[in-house]
């Protein structure tokens, strides 16, 4: 049944650490890194305050930060880090470890530019970096879904045992208030239930080896074995997203699809933007055009299949992406190129565009242009950057 | 094997003949009175007692890289202090980081500064061997002057490493931590004793072993124990503890010993015998001649 909720005025950053107040978890290492200290500092209030019960740890990297995460959870506490950027690039190494180890750490990413040149604004750089590490991604586009997404997340790690990176968009989205719903501590502990892992650090009794050596013999099935467990997450994510649906009365699929009744044209999006573009769905379906959206909330695992059964209803696909894969086409254009290989007949025609690196304005009339360009039949294998001088 | 010996870290490990950190291990966990969970940083002592499947520890255990024994180590106490503090666990329990130099004084560095000016309740030890001898004997700032590394290897325009060692303990010292100690694995009531102060300091301790390499040192496995002893009766290597900020030698040898007997029957060594690296055997004896009087001013010894 939905519960009451609150109605309050939050930055993105300051809804993802009401979702982390409500969760409270045991460890938080934390290490300050623009534009994600609007989460570590919100949060460090509730501490002083005494809010909450977590364990704050201020490392001195978010190299520690991350390593902190993986003893704190390998040590069977709820543990959770946010980070942004140089940050994340930084914690790379890492990231493996965490989720070879199976540890179901929640990472709040700030998603943000990566130098050269320094940019502190929004892009996808840092997690796209980030998408072959073993972790789930979840991409959230405005304040609620961070909340949401949060509390999913974590929920999401415990049960299938990897660890969960929930992405919003740097300063776009953690910067700028919104009005959204959060529930309460209560409910929120109620969702998540104790937190009791199989094996612990701590259980002196039955003393376990982490971090072992394996090597020729032994490494390969290790890796299969974490794959095996991220094709579960997506059964888990959908259990987790229905129940969170239940409590909430907010519910995210895989994706989320947009005025595709009949759409014949089609932008494929992640992130703040999507909520622009929508926008600009809802002019051009006013004027008769038959235009549509999907914004891809879980980025790993990706959902091809479930993906391809949706567009495959359709002519031609838009991919817009904010990053790069330089020498290559970018990530989540690669996917949908992937994904419109699974449709037998009649595929859609894809085209890629590259917008908002590093913070670049994006307006509707980029997106009208982008809807314009698929009427146009202007589809090539040719990268188009959006707003570039 | 001796069960007692065997209680924490059982026989089966794959290190060399004649290497000492088994014994550094079964030294420093057997002064625990209370359970104890491990940290171990990347290196010969995680390699060699942990080979899927199979592993020589008996408490719990966890390696995660390189560099961040000290941060893991970190995250581990934390998650203790949370669950102890909801009641979900009763037992008193110790932590402890095992790192090779490589893994402290050089890519450890910096999560070991912070851990311990966080004032975690940890014990960190590093066995100091001289260099990175899991990849095969490269230079790191533990190196002594004038040793023969791959990396640093005696040549035509080479004497081998021709940098003095980082004085890790006056880094670790500087953070003002209530214990720390100098010990040597050829001397094991030395080093048992000052494990028991540092297992019962509140806050971080540390201890700095030697522990010489059979391996990339280049003597007889059956060695490591005379080297040691000899590394301390040099005064290449001082025991020492540092409490409270008070500086005490725990042992003075008899006569000093120069340095040319602890370089004898190493190869590492071996190209100071040349005649144009007669000057390198001086130059190390001037060095170990003013670390300690530093050392022995600061424990106001004459």
């Amino acid at each position: 049944m939905t519960k009451k909720q609150t109605r309050l005025a939050l930055t993105g950053g300051a809804a993802a650490a009401e979702a982390l107040k409500h969760i409270d978890p045991d460890v938080m290492a934390v290490y300050p890194i623009t534009p994600q200290t609007t989460i570590i500092e919100t949060y460090a209030k509730f501490k002083a305050d005494g809010e909450v019960t977590t364990e704050v740890i201020e490392v001195e990297s978010e190299h520690s930060a991350i390593s902190a995460c993986v003893g704190a959870s390998a040590a069977g506490a709820r543990t959770v880090t946010a980070t942004s950027s140089q940050g994340l690039a930084l914690m790379h190494e890492i990231l493996y470890i965490a989720s070879g180890l199976r540890l179901p750490i929640l990472l709040i990413d700030s998603a943000r530019a990566l130098a050269a040149p320094l940019n502190i604004h929004g892009d996808h750089s840092d997690v796209m970096g980030a998408r072959d590490a073993g972790w789930i991604q979840i991409f959230s586009e405005n304040g609620q879904e961070a909340y949401d997404n949060t509390i999913i997340g974590l929920k999401l790690a415990e049960k299938v045992k990897l660890p969960v990176m929930v992405i919003m968009d740097g300063f776009n989205t953690s910067h700028t208030v919104e009005n959204l719903q959060v529930l309460d501590r209560e409910t929120v502990q109620k969702f998540l239930g104790e937190y009791t892992p199989e094996h612990s650090l701590l259980n002196v009794d039955d003393p376990v080896t982490y971090g072992a050596l394996a090597l020729q013999n032994t490494y390969f099935e290790f890796k299969i074995a974490q794959a095996e467990a991220m094709q579960q997450a997506f059964a888990d994510y959908k259990k987790v997203v229905h129940d969170y649906d239940k409590i909430s009365g907010r519910f995210y699929d895989y994706f989320e699809t947009y005025r595709l009744d009949e759409a014949e044209r089609v932008i494929v999006i992640m992130g703040s933007t999507a909520g622009t573009a929508k926008d600009v769905v809802d002019r051009l379906r006013e004027q008769g055009e038959k235009v549509g959206l999907v914004k891809i909330n879980l980025f790993r695992p990706f959902p091809h299949a479930e993906l391809a059964g949706v567009l495959s209803h359709v002519k031609s696909v838009a991919v817009l992406e904010r990053a790069m894969s330089i020498g290559t086409y970018p990530p989540l254009y690669t996917e949908i190129v992937n994904t419109i290989s699974h449709i037998e007949k009649n595929r859609p025609a894809v085209s890629s565009y590259i917008y908002s690196l590093g913070g670049r304005e994006i307006y509707g009339k980029d997106i009208e242009k982008v809807f314009d360009d698929l009427a146009k039949g202007h589809i090539s294998r040719e990268i188009k950057y959006i707003g570039s001088k | 094997m001796n069960e007692k010996l065997a209680k924490n870290f059982a026989p089966g490990h794959s290190a060399c003949a004649g290497c000492g950190f088994p014994a550094i291990i079964r030294a420093v966990l057997g002064e625990a009175t209370d359970p104890v969970v491990v940290v171990n940083a990347t290196g010969c002592m995680e390699v060699t007692s942990t080979l899927y499947p199979y592993t020589a520890w008996k408490v719990p255990y966890l390696h995660n890289a390189f560099e961040n024994a000290a941060a893991t180590v970190s995250g581990v106490e934390r998650a203790y202090k949370a669950l102890a503090k909801k009641g979900k666990i009763q037992k008193k329990i110790k932590f402890v980081a095992f790192g090779g130099d490589g893994g402290t004084y050089d890519i450890g560095l910096q999560a070991l500064s912070g851990a311990l000016e966080r004032g975690h309740d940890f014990l960190y030890v590093c066995y100091d061997n001289g260099g990175y001898m899991n990849t095969g004997n490269q230079k790191s700032s533990a190196t002594p002057y004038g040793a023969a590394t791959e990396t640093t290897p005696a040549g035509k325009d080479s004497f081998g490493k021709m940098t003095k060692r980082k004085n890790l303990m006056e880094i670790v010292n500087a953070h003002g931590i209530k214990y720390l100690a100098q010990a040597n694995v050829a001397f094991l009531a030395d080093l048992k004793q000052k494990a028991k102060k540092a297992l019962e300091t509140d806050g971080p301790s540390f201890l700095l072993v030697f522990q010489p390499c059979t391996n990339n040192w280049k003597f007889p496995t059956s060695d490591y124990v005379r080297l040691g002893k000899l590394a301390t009766e040099t005064n290449m290597w001082p025991l020492y503890e540092i409490e409270n900020g008070n500086y005490v030698i725990n042992y003075v040898p008899k006569e000093q010993r120069p340095i040319e007997e602890f370089l004898k029957g190493q190869g590492r060594f071996k190209h100071l015998a040349a005649p144009e690296n007669k000057h390198v055997i001086a130059e190390m004896q001037q060095i170990l001649n003013d670390d300690l009087a530093r050392l022995m001013a600061k424990a106001k010894c004459e």
